[in-house]
């Protein structure tokens, strides 16, 4: 099937997807955007959190198909060219950053909490990323990374 | 004008003692660092692997004809066209590439395909048609060794003895236990995955996400039957590691499939086949005695411990050896008997993980000093500070403590410290959180103490070493550095520390990172606490080359100054075979945990509350990425203590996903408070201390201790479960 899908501001298309496509398995192998990660691929890590009409979900859940005609926004649609996102350089700074692979997914997450709470409290912080695994930093830099992110905003 | 080092580091920022931004941030925070998942080749392919459904069974028959019929299939290959030795390992040469004509454990492979998408692969998979003689699987690790031999010299791998001083000494105080710890998981987030491009030549490049680029290289070259130059690997984007990438997983299947087909191949395990593919942390069964006299001193202390090393040896016999050297803890004990096992089961193999057979130990040797204390009437830090070894303490297997050991000094820093707040009203604070299961009802509360040892480097003589290669010329008017090295990048920051010793060393502020690769000498394992250490060691002394070469001069012209240096530790000795006594080690680390945890007794739930930590780094090079490995070694030590266990029954995996095996989320992780001591090793780079394994070490224990003061209940095994609180 053909897919057209609008992803960071820009219209694509993508042929001859299967079935059982994931949104996922379209962007990282067909449209050239890896950024969102597979860690799982069913719904338990967060790692492939990207905005479908502004609201975040697990591309690893969505059907290619389901894309279709939707307004996509992954982690690569963050930055403002050369310039970070706030979430994103507070990550850096932060120390939040150590493999990273749950990185993309994290930002995309702490991003969204930042647009509906602009000042949340730790509680709050952890409820919202409680759906993203990382495997590496114990967490504590990524509350230090969304409250400093939260600070700059 | 000379430069010294000295002069240098407060002239050039971000050298070493500070935390600069690690050079592969931005990219990773933009979604743009390429990991081993993520590589792509023009006219690519794809591997998929066919694995046993059984933990022990002959292999009768395997029909492949009907899997090379489906269209877009380039290849179905089996131990057959395994060009050169079809059996490997880290130790042991035991393992094959693909199964031959017996399978020891489930997962194990027997069959590659290589398709033009990954769904056409599966489908050609399932169309493999193996028949089997299923056998019955050997699974008690405490009884393998008399059972069914699984490989032809036995279900042994390793027995390590030790053996100092009286072996009948009697105490006045003796408590006995015996303690199981479940089988953990790395769980690193990144899938095991690579990319194999075939070269005309018939060599071949692979891209992966390892912890060891050269013996990756040697083992797939020996199976590949090539020359080792011509496999050349590239280190990929690596999404964490913990021991887990130790082994190989589809490095040799990947190329045998991309020289087979002459394609480029791409691999990437899903998480379920993740769970197969990689090796875990043992399992292990230990028994306890230890004796004291009535002031808390210890006489004597005894264990027979088992390690349950699964289907193939991989690094097996270096964990019991840890298990056993380190398996009376960071304590003084004049008296010491060990028998520590590794055996064959057809369980899951098993190898590295992060604190590598101390932290099976660890638990075990916490839960005896808290028994100990209990028996005798002190408090857990008491009857640990009556025992604390200290710098020239001597080890059960005769070696002295040599550099700093401060175990008491650690414990009461993490006693010290301010207790949380008592039992929250609020839920999101409460075990069960907001499932809302209780509002404080059912709710007790409970701190434990736990300290740990683990040995830093490789030990019993293995000549462990590193590559580094410094290169300087001008760039745009001023002096730049590139740093070459081998040496894995798996997410710990070692490319940032390589960056700031240069700069330290050489004054110079702009440095680049070379891709790891295989075309430098090795650079030894990404494992054992070591990178820093040893490649920065060896970073430091390729440093000091250039350095002279250099001259004082900020100005070199057109000159490119280029220096290799191989490096090493101080050499360590074998154990003795019969009394386990010899130099082993090169460096020991410790580290300190203070657990309070509330605990819902009617539903076993168990909320840490605080998790607080003392460690002793001998100099922190990098602070950020200190505090960085404290609280994510910490957090899986919280893991292993209240929800990780790969479940197996009959051998088989019950929960290979991340729905079912369960690791920390940011819920489950409470604010730590930690303190590091710098009290720098004299023997050591800078003075440093490896720092990635002992706070796995001693979280574990000081969680389980904290739930055991809260329910009074004895708790011999970890990952404490709701039904050992419940008791349903
Ligand atoms: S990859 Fe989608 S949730 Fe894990
Ligand atoms: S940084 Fe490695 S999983 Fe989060």
């Amino acid at each position: 099937m053909r897919v057209n899908v609008t992803v960071n501001g820009e219209q694509r298309q993508a042929d001859d997807v299967w079935e059982g496509e994931s949104l996922l398995f379209l962007l990282r192998e067909r449209l050239g955007l890896p950024g969102s990660k597979n860690a799982c691929e069913q719904g338990e890590c967060g790692s492939c959190t990207v905005y479908m009409d502004n609201v975040p979900v697990c591309a690893c859940l969505v059907a290619a198909g389901q894309a279709q005609d939707r307004d996509v926004r992954t982690v690569e649609g963050l930055a403002d060219g050369d310039a970070l996102d706030p979430v994103q350089e507070a990550f850096v700074e932060a120390g939040a950053v150590q493999c990273g692979f749950c990185t993309p997914g994290l930002v995309v997450a702490a991003h969204d909490l930042l647009d509906r709470v602009p000042s949340p409290s730790d509680p709050e912080i952890r409820e919202a990323l409680a759906g993203n695994l990382c495997r590496c930093t114990g967490y504590e830099k990524i509350l230090d990374a969304v409250r400093l992110a939260a600070s700059r905003r | 004008m000379t430069l010294t080092p000295a002069e240098l580091t407060s002239a050039v920022s971000g050298g070493i003692g500070t935390s600069p931004q690690r050079p592969d941030g931005n990219l990773k925070v933009r979604g743009e660092f390429a990991y081993a998942s993520d590589l792509w080749h023009e006219d690519m392919i794809w591997g998929a692997t066919l694995r046993s459904p059984h933990p022990y069974a002959r292999i009768t028959s395997v029909d492949i004809t009907e899997a090379l019929k489906v269209p877009g299939v380039y290849a179905v290959l089996t131990h057959s066209d395994v060009p050169g030795r079809n059996l490997y390992g880290l130790e042991h040469k035991d393992q094959p590439v693909l199964a031959v004509d017996v399978v020891r454990y489930q997962g194990e492979p027997i069959a590659l395909v290589g398709a033009d998408h990954p769904e056409t692969a599966l489908r050609a998979m399932k169309k493999i048609v193996v028949t089997y003689d299923v056998l019955d699987p050997v699974v008690d690790m405490e009884t393998a060794v008399d059972d069914t031999p699984l490989h032809p010299g036995g279900n042994l791998v390793r027995h390590v003895p030790i053996r100092r001083g009286s072996q009948d000494v009697t105490a006045d105080v003796v408590v006995t236990g015996r303690y199981e710890v479940g089988m953990q998981d790395q769980a690193f987030l990144g899938p095991e995955s690579g990319l194999a491009v075939p070269a005309e030549d018939g060599s071949v490049d692979l891209y992966i996400a390892t912890q060891w680029l050269h013996v990756d290289r040697d083992q797939i070259a020996a199976a590949l039957g090539l020359p080792q130059e011509q496999v050349r690997l590239t280190l990929s984007g690596v999404g964490g590691a913990f021991g887990g990438r130790e082994d190989l997983s589809m490095q040799v299947h990947a190329c045998l499939l991309a020289l087979y087909t002459g394609k480029p191949v791409k691999m990437v395990y899903n998480r379920e086949e993740s769970f197969y593919g990689h090796v875990h942390r043992h399992p292990a069964v230990l028994y306890y005695e230890h004796g004291a006299d009535h002031t808390g001193k210890l006489v004597y202390v005894r264990t027979k411990m088992y390690l349950d090393g699964g289907a193939y040896a991989s690094s097996t016999p270096a964990v019991v050896a840890n298990a056993a050297t380190l398996g009376v803890g960071p304590y003084e004990v004049d008296n010491v008997t060990v028998d520590a096992y590794g055996v064959y089961t057809n369980n899951p193999p098993c190898g590295a993980m992060r604190g590598f057979g101390a932290v099976q130990a660890g638990f075990a040797y916490e839960s005896q000093m808290d028994k100990l204390a209990e028996a005798l009437g002190m408090s857990p830090v008491d009857v640990r500070v009556r025992n604390a070894m200290t710098e020239g303490s001597v080890m059960p297997t005769g070696q002295v403590v040599d550099s700093a050991a401060p175990v008491a000094q650690l414990l009461k820093l993490v006693q010290d410290k301010p207790l949380p707040a008592g039992t929250s009203t609020d839920i999101r604070e409460l075990p069960g959180g907001v499932s809302n299961t209780t509002h404080g009802e059912g709710v007790v509360r409970g701190v434990g103490y736990a300290v740990g040892i683990k040995n830093i480097c490789f030990s019993e003589g293995y000549d462990d070493y590193s590559t580094a290669r410094v290169r300087v010329s001008m760039v745009s008017g001023s002096l730049a550095a590139a740093v070459h090295t081998a040496a894995c990048e798996v997410g710990q920051g070692l490319v940032t520390i390589m960056q700031q010793i240069v700069r330290t060393e050489l004054g110079i502020e702009r440095v680049t990172v070379l891709p790891m690769d295989t075309t430098i000498g090795n650079g030894g394992s990404t494992s054992a606490s070591r990178q820093t250490y040893v490649t920065g060691g060896a970073v430091k002394a390729a440093c000091a080359a250039v350095r002279s070469r250099l001259d004082g001069r900020t100005d070199i012209g057109d000159e490119v100054i280029d220096e290799t240096v191989e490096w090493r530790h101080r050499a360590t000795e074998a154990l003795d075979p019969e009394t386990g006594q010899g130099n082993a080690h090169v460096q020991y680390g410790f580290a300190a945990h203070r657990a309070v945890v509330d605990v819902d007794v009617e539903l076993g739930l168990v909320r840490v509350v605080s998790l607080d930590c003392a460690q002793d780094v001998g100099r922190a090079l990098n602070p950020q990425a200190v505090m960085g490995q404290i609280q994510g070694g910490s957090a899986q030590g919280l893991g292993l203590a209240v929800m990780e266990e790969i479940q197996t029954s009959g051998g088989k995996v019950r929960n290979p996903s991340f729905t079912d095996y369960l690791i920390p989320t940011v819920l489950d992780m409470p604010p730590m408070s930690i303190d590091v001591l710098e009290l720098a090793d004299p023997h050591a780079p800078y003075g440093i201390r490896g720092v990635g394994e002992p706070p796995t070490i001693s979280s574990t224990p000081a969680i389980v201790a904290a739930i055991r003061a809260a329910t009074g209940l004895a708790l011999t095994r970890v990952p404490v479960r709701p039904e050992h609180l419940t008791g349903t």
